[in-house]
């Protein structure tokens, strides 16, 4: 029989035991570390929603990879996020369509290779062939969604035709009931589009500058609020706000999937087309992976999670997504106007000539048109 | 030995403090400092370079959007002081002079409560409440009052002031006048002073170093919060905290946000000075 020992788990442990314990310890870390480093990190810079489970999460099981977001919220914040980390931070970039030449003449992203991408697949040409994803022949950035911008409003207080033109932010009956989405540029130009500016929404001369400006100061009376994505999100679903000057279906499309009585149109002054695109970022050591994610979100599976993300709604760019989120969502495809003959059909909205891609200030600067923002909300 | 001594009692004395002067030198001075420097840097291509420009200082100050912006903090922080210091008086004063030990203890503590929540929690709920369609609008609403707006206006953001500074102001008022000496309130009562006299004249001056403690924070704090305009007020007429906002949006341009920061401290050390000054003058004839 053993002689049971005296010793018992609670015991003090032994320097020898200690040491044994301390060894193990030190040559299993490596092991564990290997066993976390399995699953392959994939750093993202993009807005809020794109590295969300209900759009990555799939591609994450199948892919064994885990992607980690950092999100922004403006371009100007986006390459500020680049311009103060080292080159490889962020593997993957998605930026707003009007950034990405800025993206490449500071050198932050890597050249694509075409062939790997549906651009004969595309909805429109202009999006195989969009301006500033191209330099010196070679593409830099895929487009992979889009939204219109125009006008959003309360459909108890505003009728769909009054909607058809901006004019209806002057309703006397709004007074104090117009919210803006706090950033210049949508708003800016929509008010320019309203005074007819058109296709040179963004390039105006100094007389026409003005003239926006008169506008928009004329509007000021009417608002209620400058709110950012929660603020005006909040503001239709409670009513405070009847109608919003500055977004569109990716904030009125969340809000209409939950039974709030809202809805966005486009205009017949025009609508703004805000596009998201995916770069690779410059450094990153896993550009093969980023890549083939890319490759997905342009598939039909990856357009129709694109075309459903919970955090705003966009359209899809390809045409087999289109397809493909008509057979598995058509009641999404329906609400969104994706569909083929629909009047507000985003696609039918460009080649009528009534969507102007969003860009920055042609002959002022982005520092001009934001003084005039500050004041604006001052007034 | 009496000079070794006494040094050994400066150096336990100086050990002691050193964590403060060093956390005050990394978390204060250095911070600060490195602003004032950065309010004289430039931006390129979205990054800050070294620089030691006035072009800054000189953008901002000559904007008459900072000007209105800075004026109406300074009005819609003094609004909110005086109807803080005003609704919290009346409870202050009946917790310390009507209300039991036990009752003015729980009191404090039911009023420390809201801070365990998230101020901008608090702020969100207010949404329920003060929309048109909302908890104050429909109960109006049975008497035949309203829809009135209280989102998105002045009113908004001083419930969200009120939110964040009355509890603290109540806490700062009550623990001020409950320690005044009550026989000298009791005095002045024999000695037929009536009741607003006896506030007036015996416990006014009495608090008056903790009232105008209790009035430096709730300047200090609305005057920097972003939360309650942003959100309540619906950034109709931007504070200077919003203002730093908007300016780092665009073209990220944080050494203007700098000026604007500066210019806040300034202000705030300002403000607060003279209120400590104000608080601890001596009056006249006093020893």
């Amino acid at each position: 029989m053993t002689k049971p020992s005296n010793k018992t788990f609670m015991s003090a442990p032994s320097r020898r035991q200690l040491l044994k314990a301390g060894g193990a310890a030190v040559l299993t870390t490596p092991f564990v570390g290997r066993a976390w480093a399995a699953t392959t990190e994939i750093n993202m810079l993009a807005w809020y929603g794109h590295g969300e489970p209900d759009v990555v999460a799939e591609y994450e099981a199948a892919n064994n990879v885990k992607f980690v977001p950092k999100y922004y919220a403006g371009g100007d914040n986006m390459l500020a996020l680049i311009a103060q980390s080292p080159p490889g931070t962020y593997d993957i970039i998605l930026s707003d369509a009007e950034f990405v030449q800025q993206l490449n003449l500071a050198g932050y992203i890597e050249p694509l290779d075409a062939a790997d991408y549906p651009l004969d697949d595309m909805l429109h040409e202009d999006f195989s062939q969009f301006p500033g994803h191209w330099a010196d022949g070679k593409l830099y950035s895929m487009m992979v969604r889009g939204g219109h911008l125009g006008v959003s409003y309360n459909q108890n207080s505003v009728s769909e035709e009054e909607a058809q033109s901006y004019s209806c932010f002057w309703k006397p009956e709004l007074e104090g009931k117009v919210g803006h989405f706090d950033w210049h540029l949508p708003n800016l130009g929509m008010m320019s589009l309203y005074n007819g500016n058109g296709t040179a929404l963004w390039d105006l001369d100094d007389a026409k500058w003005d003239a926006v400006q008169e506008t928009t100061l004329g509007l000021r009376k009417q608002v209620g609020g400058f709110f950012d994505y929660g603020g005006t999100f909040n503001g239709l679903k409670n009513g405070e706000m009847q109608a919003m000057c500055g977004i569109g279906d990716w904030i009125t499309g969340v809000l209409q999937k939950d039974g709030a009585p809202v809805a966005s149109v486009i205009p017949k002054e025009g609508g703004i087309q805000f596009t998201e695109s995916y770069s690779i970022g410059k450094g990153s050591q896993k550009a093969d992976l980023t890549r083939d994610f890319i490759k997905y979100m342009l598939s039909p599976a990856g357009q129709v999670k694109s075309a459903q993300m919970a955090a705003y709604p966009g359209f899809c760019v390809t045409k087999a997504g289109r397809a493909a989120l008509i057979e598995a969502d058509p009641a999404e495809a329906k609400r969104s106007h994706q569909m083929d003959g629909d009047p507000q059909d985003p696609i039918t909205l460009i080649k009528e000539g009534r969507i102007h891609y969003r860009d920055i200030p042609q002959q002022q600067s982005l520092e001009d048109w934001n003084d005039f923002w500050s004041e604006y909300k001052n007034a | 030995m009496s000079s070794k001594s006494g040094r050994s009692i400066n150096i336990y004395a100086l050990t002691w403090r050193l964590p403060i002067i060093f956390w005050q030198f990394i978390f204060f001075v250095g911070p600060v400092l490195f602003m004032v420097a950065m309010s004289f840097f430039l931006v390129k291509n979205y990054r800050m370079t070294e620089a030691f420009e006035f072009v800054n200082w000189s953008k901002m100050l000559s904007r008459g959007y900072f000007w209105d912006s800075y004026w109406y903090t300074v009005f819609i922080a003094s609004v909110s002081t005086t109807c803080a210091m005003c609704l919290a008086f009346p409870a202050a004063f009946a917790l310390a002079f009507r209300a039991s030990e036990s009752t003015r203890r729980w009191a404090i503590f039911l009023l420390i409560i809201p801070f365990f929540t998230s101020y901008l929690v608090r702020t969100f709920s207010w949404f329920v409440i003060l929309s048109e369609s909302g908890v104050v609008n429909a109960i109006l609403g049975y008497i035949g009052l309203g829809p009135y707006t209280m989102l998105n206006t002045n009113f908004g953001t001083l419930v969200g002031y009120m939110t964040l500074t009355l509890p603290l102001v109540v806490i700062l008022q009550t623990v001020t006048m409950a320690n005044i000496d009550k026989t000298l309130v009791e005095a002045a009562r024999n000695l037929g002073c009536r009741p607003l006299a006896t506030i007036w004249q015996v416990i006014l001056p009495l608090s008056k170093t903790g009232l105008i403690i209790a009035a430096i924070f709730c300047f200090i704090l609305s005057f920097g919060d972003f939360v309650a305009p942003f959100y309540l007020g619906g950034s109709q007429e931007p504070t200077l905290p919003i203002l730093i906002l908007d300016t780092t949006k665009s073209g990220q341009q944080w050494p203007r946000a700098a000026v604007v920061a500066i210019m806040m401290m300034l202000t705030l050390f300002a403000i607060a000075f003279t209120g400590i000054a104000l608080a601890y003058r001596k009056r006249k004839g006093a020893k």
